[in-house]
């Protein structure tokens, strides 16, 4: 399954760093990177693939980034791919 | 390929616009159900919800935090207990709604619906039975929601069932005084009901249904309105594009929630219905909508041709976006679920008058409106006679769920308390009698264009 992962938030050091950790450590794939930082505000998109058989399940995933998230003082989300195809392809 | 701000716009919608699945429905028939044993009956629903729509909830909490997209309510329609219980030989169906009741909080839905009877043309014993019943059903359970359908375009307008109604309506708004009239606000009366509505409390499991079935209610006012901000002055050619492109995204959304649904449950798919359903949160308001196309408050003249545009406009988006649309499928105008319903009338701008023109337009009619407590029966007959004309003469569904509050006056204000909402009482101006009319009865022929073939 593709997974649209979305992280907002004040920029810091490491914010890639840790949220790629935690998805290589349930071996979700990254296939694709893309960021800004506006007045030091940090936008992020990842397009990342979780296999069939990965550690976690999408739910347990997404709650393990959140948490981080908090930590961080950033929203990170990681949603289903078709949410995304749907309201933007025909 | 989605693009950075493709992502961003779609989450935008759902944070911020509050773009979200109203429900997810399941139909469940229980013509099987039959027993001239009201006890064995019973059991032999509640056996059947419970196994059938065990994974219901679950699997609507699992889409939606898969897919990031708010799923509000899960819900149940059953086949019409009127006929589904039309073999049991006992003199009320309270048990019955008592089984509905557990059944749908043993598998944890909001709602559950399809206490009904369709009656446009006449009544059996079990529909009498069902009418009867309805005030102590509703005042003895929580999550069951009843319905009427006493008029259509082919069969015309039921007069004895109207009359009935009305005093159905005062018994039920009495038995559930205690909770400011709740009973009333989960029964709804209709002319051209639809049998794949997922919405409440209209819901029911249309006989002409399969055995299961899951429909999605969309929702998204918020989502119009926001587009809409962008378009100051601009004339209602852009208006209406920028609806179609909103509400096919939004339809879009509920279609792909649908598909997993029906795909993870087992059960075919019905419909999707794109009706625009507000609730009383800020910025999420059809009644906001139609002041950002230009009215100083909802009410004014205008009023209805701005309803008119905005629900022409959801269907012809939304139908592209699903393979199947049906229910109700438009917009909704309820008072009370509606934040700026409720402003409009607290302003004096908008009176049940003016929403009675507006149901022409737009989905549904006269709901979730609260009533002086005194207003008679007749009246309420009366209002729904001229909303089951509406519904009948062009061919659309029209519904009432009037709520006359005991005790409450004009200038109370009355909390249902969730979805439900707050609604202040909304004066019924005209005090002139319609008992000697209700009084007559009988049956308002199907109009000419009910002579289709």
């Amino acid at each position: 399954m593709k997974l649209v992962v979305t992280i907002v938030g004040k920029d810091r050091v490491g914010i890639i760093a840790t949220v790629s950790t935690i998805l290589a450590e349930n071996d979700v794939n990254i296939l694709n990177i893309n960021q800004n930082i506006m007045e030091g505000f940090f936008n992020m998109v990842m397009i990342a693939e979780m296999p069939e058989n990965a550690k976690m399940s999408l739910g347990e995933l997404q709650k393990v980034l959140k948490a981080e998230g908090e930590k961080l003082g950033l929203d990170i989300k990681a949603q289903h791919m078709d949410i995304f195809n749907v309201t933007h392809n025909v | 390929m989605i693009t950075f701000d493709d992502i961003f716009e779609t989450n935008r919608m759902i944070t911020e616009n509050k773009l979200d699945v109203r429900t997810i429905t399941m139909g469940i028939s229980l013509r099987d159900c039959a027993h001239p044993n009201i006890t064995k009956f019973c059991q032999n629903i509640y056996d059947k919800i419970t196994k059938s729509a065990e994974f219901l909830v679950k699997t609507g909490e699992d889409i939606e935090a898969e897919f990031g997209i708010p799923i509000i309510h899960k819900r149940i329609s059953v086949t019409p207990i009127a006929i589904a219980a039309d073999a049991c030989e006992t003199d009320t169906y309270v048990p019955v709604a008592e089984a509905l009741d557990k059944a749908g909080k043993e598998v944890g839905v909001n709602f559950i619906g399809g206490f009904s009877a369709l009656v446009e043309k006449g009544y059996t014993k079990g529909d009498r039975t069902l009418i009867q019943s309805i005030p102590q059903a509703l005042a003895s359970t929580d999550i069951v929601c009843s319905s009427v359908n006493l008029g259509s375009t082919k069969a015309g307008i039921n007069m004895d069932c109207v009359r009935e109604m009305g005093e159905v309506i005062k018994r039920t708004a009495e038995l559930t005084r205690e909770q400011e009239a709740l009973g009333c606000a989960k029964l709804v009366v209709f002319c051209n009901a639809p049998g794949d509505n997922p919405f409440m409390a209209g819901a029911f499991h249309g006989v002409s249904e399969g055995d299961k079935v899951v429909s999605v209610g969309v929702s998204g006012p918020g989502v119009v309105k926001h587009a809409l901000e962008e378009l100051k002055g601009a004339d209602f050619t852009e208006v209406a594009e920028t609806i179609k492109k909103t509400a096919f995204k939004v339809t879009r959304v509920g279609q792909m929630v649908a598909r997993e649904a029906s795909k993870r449950l087992g059960v075919p798919f019905g419909i999707i219905d794109l009706s625009l359903a507000p609730t009383p949160a800020v910025g999420d308001s059809v009644a906001r909508i139609l002041e950002e196309m230009g009215l100083e408050a909802c009410g004014a003249p205008g009023t209805t041709a701005a309803l008119a545009l905005l629900n022409d406009a959801v269907k012809k988006g939304g139908l592209m976006a699903s393979s199947h649309v049906g229910g109700l499928s438009g917009a909704f105008i309820p008072v009370s679920e509606d934040e700026g319903m409720i402003n409009a009338v607290q302003q004096g701008s908008l009176s049940i008058e003016k929403l009675e023109a507006m149901t022409c337009v737009c989905s549904v009619g006269l709901d979730m409106i609260a009533i002086e407590g005194d207003t008679s029966a007749a009246t309420i007959s009366g209002i729904i006679a001229d909303e089951a004309a509406i519904g009948m003469i062009n061919n659309k569904t029209t519904a009432v769920r009037v709520i006359p509050v005991p005790g409450k006056h004009v200038g109370d204000m009355v909390e249902f308390g969730g979805l439900l909402g707050y609604c202040p009482i909304v004066p019924v101006r005209n005090k002139y009698s319609s008992a000697a009319f209700i009084a007559r009865g009988g049956r308002i022929p199907a109009p000419v264009r009910s002579l289709t073939n």
